[in-house]
């Protein structure tokens, strides 16, 4: 039972963090530069962006550690999903490339955008070198996402495709 | 040469070719 509760709490806390990333990437990152042009962005970036940061990145940290402590419990083995051992490969990538991905987060996107908004003070041109980065970092995350996913359902406990 | 992450279709091609490469090398060096 504790083991499903995991599963379901780190599905839960995934669809948090992936969901907001393709809200950024897809809709945020394309509306924002059509509401600068007609002066309409400050309600996303002083009210949705925040609070969509602060879901995205706790969200995100709340799906690595259920998905550690899972891969521990169950008899995978943090140890052998890392170090792609046999069986525990195909979870394996999915959790390397979701460790790159909380990465991305915490060190690259949340602390830019924290300038980007304002939440922190920065000249213009540390802003807009912190969006460029921020943006790559955003994407590199969508793509990433994608054979994260096919990795984490298409391990033995999945697909049965390996 | 443009960065095919400035755009959605070109993050998301890049995904998929990224996941077909990665399945090659699990299915044929990791997973026997």
């Amino acid at each position: 039972m504790e083991l499903v509760i995991d599963r379901w709490l780190h599905v839960l806390a995934g669809i948090t963090w992936i969901g907001l990333l393709y809200y950024f990437n897809l809709v945020q990152a394309v509306a924002l530069p059509k509401a600068k042009a007609d002066n309409t962005a400050a309600g996303i970036t002083k009210h949705i962006a925040p609070l969509a940061l602060l879901w995205f990145r706790w969200a995100a940290l709340a799906t690595w550690l259920s998905g550690a402590y899972y891969l521990e419990r169950s008899g995978i083995g943090l140890g052998n999903a890392f170090l792609l051992k046999g069986a525990a490969a195909p979870i394996g990538i999915g959790a390397w490339l979701g460790t790159i991905m909380l990465f991305n987060v915490w060190v690259l996107i949340w602390p830019n955008q924290k300038k980007v908004l304002g939440i922190v003070p920065a000249d213009d041109a540390t802003k807009a070198k912190g969006a460029r980065v921020a943006f790559l970092a955003s994407r590199t995350n969508t793509m990433l996402s994608i054979p994260m996913l096919f990795f984490m359902v298409a391990g033995p406990h999945g697909g049965h495709l390996f | 040469m443009k960065n095919p992450l400035d755009s959605i279709w070109g993050t998301i091609i890049s995904g998929l070719v990224l996941t077909a490469i990665l399945f090659v090398f699990v299915a044929n060096f990791l997973v026997k």
